[in-house]
């Protein structure tokens, strides 16, 4: 049992669209693994998470974007005092994370 | 159809624990990216639409899955290696990894209690029928009355298996962890006191097991964290499982500097 897939499965089986969020690479300290999912459904739900909450709030944006467009996205997060990314991880670590529509 | 064959497949293959993998192209020419392939030690599910790519892919995540490693790989646009143009992510999610626990006293409760806590698929064994009942370990996914090293020998061991050894009883500890050292089990450990651990050493020496063994057998068990009950020893046991599994000391991480996490860990066991 994976309690994402299991979610977005059951979104599904409503007919409910839904996008999912998946880190797939970590450069230098980060709190959670490549493989680490959280995904959002059209209706604002949320299930699992991608960092210790730093990106999160941003990821969900992204995610909800991605349910209209249908256009998957590499999102990159960095250290939050860099000016550069309007969020980031306070940990000092860079997180890759993928977002696309469940449509398969 | 409102769900799509390949999220059945893969909700399905977790809840059975049975291995299965998933490809999803991150980053390549417009209408690649996003594509995905579910790949099973048999068949998969899903197109990137490129027979070479997929069949590349497919190969690819075959062998990732057997090691249950997750990783971001490159091919070129047929599939080819050492090319950079196709970024897939490989996800693993393997069936859990397995810990034995051998002597069914209350330390064992405790220690497969951290054990499912962590992920583990926990069997507690022991010989006597009276303490290896299912009453007294609720949490266990198996409660086995067998000889330890009888049941080990047809055990399914690999390198992510831990194996505890609470008897500490030289009856049972020198033939069930010689039986332990013929495997390839990630970790080995053996309760008991600094008296217990020389008797036990040195039988274990008397019936042929190498110094380079010996030192794969962390005995006495655990980190030293001053633990007492069953739940704190527990608790120094899963600690030394973990620090032995990623090559950390066990220290405080107030005494030391430098990054928290291992760069890039790349294994992340699912499911």
């Amino acid at each position: 049992m994976n309690p994402v897939v299991e979610k977005v499965a059951e979104w599904r089986e409503q007919d409910r669209q839904a996008a999912l969020a998946t880190v797939v690479k970590v450069e230098r300290s980060g709190p959670l693994g490549p493989g680490t999912s959280m995904a959002v459904s059209e209706d604002g739900q949320v299930v699992g998470s991608v960092s210790g909450g730093c990106v999160e709030p941003a990821v969900f944006e992204e995610a909800m974007g991605t349910i209209e467009t249908g256009e998957p996205k590499l999102l990159t997060y960095g250290i939050s005092d860099d000016e550069a990314f309007g969020v980031g991880l306070t940990c000092g670590g860079i997180i890759h994370i993928f977002v696309e529509k469940v449509d398969w | 159809m409102v769900m799509g064959e390949l999220l059945a497949r893969w909700r399905a293959a977790l809840r059975e624990q049975s291995p299965v993998a998933v490809a999803t192209v991150v980053e390549g020419p417009q209408g690649v990216v996003g594509g995905k392939v579910l790949v099973t030690p048999e068949e998969h599910v899903g197109t990137l639409d490129n027979r070479d790519l997929d069949k590349a892919v497919v190969e690819t995540a075959r062998g990732l899955l057997e090691g249950g490693r997750t990783e971001t790989v490159h091919f070129g646009p047929r599939g080819q290696r050492r090319m950079e143009d196709v970024a897939v992510f490989i996800q693993s999610f393997a069936p859990p990894p397995r810990m034995y626990v051998f002597g069914a006293i209350d330390f064992a409760s405790a220690v497969a209690r951290t054990g499912k806590f962590m992920g583990y698929r926990v069997t507690v064994c022991d010989a006597r029928p009276v303490f290896a009942t299912r009453e007294r370990f609720p949490t266990a996914d198996e409660v086995v009355v067998a000889w330890p090293d009888e049941f080990l020998k047809t055990a399914e061991v690999d390198r992510r298996s831990v194996i505890c050894v609470l008897t500490h009883d030289p009856k049972f500890d020198v033939p069930v962890l010689k039986e332990a050292l013929k495997t390839e089990a990630g970790y080995i450990g053996a309760m008991g006191s600094r008296r217990t651990h020389d008797d036990r050493t040195a039988r274990l020496r008397e019936e042929g097991v190498t110094e380079e063994e010996l030192s794969r057998v962390a005995s006495p068990i655990g980190l030293d964290i001053g633990a007492r009950t069953p739940e704190e020893t527990a608790i120094a046991i899963a600690a030394e499982v973990i620090a032995l599994r990623t090559g950390h000391s066990g220290g405080r991480l107030a005494d030391r500097s430098g990054p928290i996490h291992a760069p890039e860990a790349g294994v992340r066991e699912g499911a």
